[in-house]
């Protein structure tokens, strides 16, 4: 075993590509341990920046700042009574929680940090990630269901037709960018050093298309690729039930829609589906129109130099938010009640700083001695920063549109998906393919 | 048994077929008869594909394709004749659909 | 074909994907509960894909998940939850004939295997192989160049189930 441990550490492939089972477990464990940390910080970070949006202060007193809230907020769900409607029926009850956090999770095996960074890169991989992620509606179909009673139902069919609606107008999206893989153009759009290749449904086959053509696809055969990603964009928003699209579950219209009758953990499994399934879907987003792992301007500013002022950003990034944390600290009310907050917010600070020093460390250690191993560290390091900060970006646009935006009402929003998306999509698609062969 | 040929993945489409048909034969609930023929399609579906890998070639993949959008098709349908139905008479039994008999 | 793609464990994986096909199967046409049924139909259905994968046929199972499992089966769901009659679960589930049924279901499977059994020797052992690779991209190419008139005729059935479901399922035409 400890064969199969090391032989892998020295190969620049997916694990699933190398055959390799364990790393590519130990992958799997990474991102469901990352996803599920990233859903807790997500959590902290839309109370505190909704609150911000409307001149409050949010959670303050749980830990510094707040930041231990979501752990509350898990152990008080935790230690809820499970409540079953009497008439419900159980086994289905009890399945629709998970059928939705299966879908949700199933997708992060072919999500790509970087060129070996992936559990396994399947050669139909955005294939499999609409197809996984359209699962989740019978999770949500079930569980209105389930519930027996008329405002989880009417909730349920509502989500549901709306996601579905929405799918469509994802795929025609997705399908132009797929198109983008291939398709070089010609005349004012043409790469004149590249002939029309085959393309790709891989995840990151895609991202290395954009590498190739040098462009990210978001800016490709302007203005089609802003186009595609705009309708994706919105139509993802949709797809997850979020503002200004959730109507189903809003609390002032519907009494929290199709989980109104589900009470602590399986309340929580359900949150935690749908902020898997927003970084899922932002994920497919990056990818495909925002270059993926790529750096910004990775060939107007190439050379090893630039490579080098890049590669500092991580361990800037840390140190940055070690800095805010230390500010923080610094203005924490001087008086004996809160002398436990602030040597917490100060050893957080340290953590945060510590692990932007390490990163430092990394990026300089790999520009000044040129070994091996550090080199790799190095670019995994600043692989998935990049993917996870383009991640990040749309998280907050998440909080953000929910925190501007009011809601659509339900007819509007299908006449949105159906009248609306769909033909600019399907618009977008035909021009992409003329623009792309003719031009 | 180690080596997993053709043989095995038709016998597994044989049972499902067989499946299919015993329900479309025994269920009352029209829903669960619709069903049925989905399982029976799959197990064709199943057929085909077992078979184009054993040739090499594609075309029983394309045609499995173009089987999955004639199921989807179907059941539209059929489901929206038993939608109109049961508006009509409130029971979706098959034994109970039977304005036409003499 | 390249060792790299070639499936891992695979009689475990096939037996484990067929035997959940089967059993989901026979939890379809046994449930009294529709939903339940549709639960299980869903299993049956992903199994499938899996086998489908095993089969070297990658974009087929992404068919069968994004069309079949994520859409026909909604459709059902929704049909389900509209026809729903407190009274079906209550009332007899199988026909009175159903011993018939039975037989003639247990005589095809036996008239299957007897034809498997005797004809063993038409199937060559070796399967001639797919590569793995570009099966999109060769079954896209066959999709717009052989069949390309198969291919129209189906997106015309898709329309005009489209209409008729629509139709059928209106309160006032």
């Amino acid at each position: 075993m400890l064969n199969s441990l090391m032989s892998y550490l020295g190969s620049n492939v997916t694990p699933g590509e190398a055959n390799n089972q364990l790393w590519a477990l130990i992958y799997v464990l990474i991102i469901f341990a990352g996803v599920s940390v990233a859903v807790i910080a997500m959590n902290w970070l839309e109370r505190k920046a909704l609150a911000h949006f409307q001149v409050r202060l949010g959670p303050m007193r749980v830990g510094p700042h707040g930041l231990l809230q979501p752990i509350a907020d898990a152990v008080k769900l935790l230690l809820k009574e499970d409540i079953i409607p009497s008439e419900s029926d159980k086994f289905v009850f009890w399945i629709a929680p998970l059928i939705g956090l299966l879908a949700a999770f199933t997708v992060y095996t072919v999500v790509p940090f970087g060129p070996s960074q992936a559990v396994s890169d399947m050669n139909i991989g955005i294939l499999f990630m609409l197809g996984v992620s359209s699962l989740a509606v019978l999770g949500i179909v079930m569980a209105g269901w389930a519930s027996n009673s008329h405002y989880p139902l009417i909730g349920a069919l509502r989500s549901s037709a709306q996601m579905v609606s929405y799918e469509v107008a994802m795929g025609m999206a997705v399908v132009s960018a797929i198109l983008m893989t291939s398709l070089h153009g010609a005349g004012i759009y043409g790469a004149s050093n590249l002939s029309d290749g085959t393309g790709t449904l891989s995840m990151i086959g895609i991202v290395q298309a954009q590498q190739e053509q040098q462009v990210w696809f978001l800016f490709k055969f302007f203005p089609l690729g802003l186009v595609a990603f705009v309708i994706f964009a919105i139509a993802m928003v949709a797809e997850t039930n979020r503002a200004p699209f959730d109507l189903p579950e809003a609390e002032s219209e519907l009494t929290a829609g199709f989980h109104t009758e589900y009470s602590g953990l399986r309340w929580s499994l359900f949150m935690l589906a749908e902020y898997a399934a927003m970084i899922a879907v932002s994920s497919i987003a990056v990818t495909l129109w925002l270059g993926g792992w790529m750096r910004p301007f990775p060939h107007w500013l190439s050379g090893s130099a630039w490579d080098f002022i890049f590669s500092l950003f991580p361990g800037l990034t840390f140190l940055g938010l070690g800095a805010i944390a230390v500010r923080g600290t610094l203005r924490m009310p001087k008086h004996e009640y809160f002398r436990v907050q602030t040597i917490g917010l100060g050893a957080f600070a340290l953590v945060l700083a510590g692990i932007g020093l390490l990163l430092l460390a990394i990026a300089i250690g790999a520009h000044s001695s040129g070994r091996e191993a550090i080199a790799r560290a190095a670019d995994a390091m600043n692989n998935i920063y990049w993917f996870v900060t383009k991640i990040a970006v749309f998280m907050y646009l998440f909080i953000w549109y929910r925190a501007t935006w009011p809601r659509y009402r339900f007819d509007q929003l299908m006449k949105v998906g159906w009248k609306v998306m769909l033909p600019i999509s399907l618009g977008v698609l035909i021009l992409t393919a003329i623009v792309g062969v003719i031009a | 048994m180690a080596e997993i040929s053709t043989l095995h993945y038709l016998v597994v489409a044989a049972a499902l077929f067989v499946l299919g048909v015993i329900g479309v034969l025994t269920r009352r609930n029209v829903v669960i008869v619709l069903m049925s023929i989905e399982l029976i399609l799959n197990a064709v579906n199943l057929n085909l594909v077992a078979f184009s890998r054993m040739w090499g070639g594609l075309h029983g993949q394309i045609f499995s394709i173009f089987i999955v959008v004639d199921a989807a098709a179907e059941a539209a349908v059929g489901l929206g004749i038993l939608i109109a139905f049961f508006r009509n008479k409130e029971t979706i039994n098959v034994d109970e659909i039977d304005l036409l008999k003499w | 074909m390249n060792p790299a793609m070639t499936p891992v464990a695979t009689p475990f994986f096939f037996y484990f994907l067929s035997g959940l096909a089967i059993l989901g199967g026979l939890l379809v046409i046994t449930r009294r509960n529709a939903v339940h049924s549709a639960l299980a139909l869903i299993v049956t259905l992903l199994a499938v894909a899996g086998l489908y994968l095993m089969l070297y046929a990658p974009f087929v199972a992404g068919v069968q998940i994004i069309v079949y499992a994520g859409g026909i089966m909604v459709l059902f769901l929704f049909v389900i939850m509209l026809v729903n009659l407190e009274r079906t679960i209550k009332e007899r589930q199988f026909n009175r004939i159903w011993p018939v049924g039975l037989a003639a279901g247990c005589a095809l499977l036996a008239l299957f295997l007897a034809v498997y059994a005797k004809g063993k020797s038409l199937f060559p052992e070796q399967a001639r192989g797919l590569a793995e690779g570009n099966n999109t991209q060769q079954i896209g190419e066959m999709l717009y160049g052989n069949y390309m008139f198969a291919f129209e005729i189906a997106s015309l059935l898709l329309l005009v189930a489209i209409l008729g479901a629509v139709i059928m399922a209106k309160k006032r035409i």
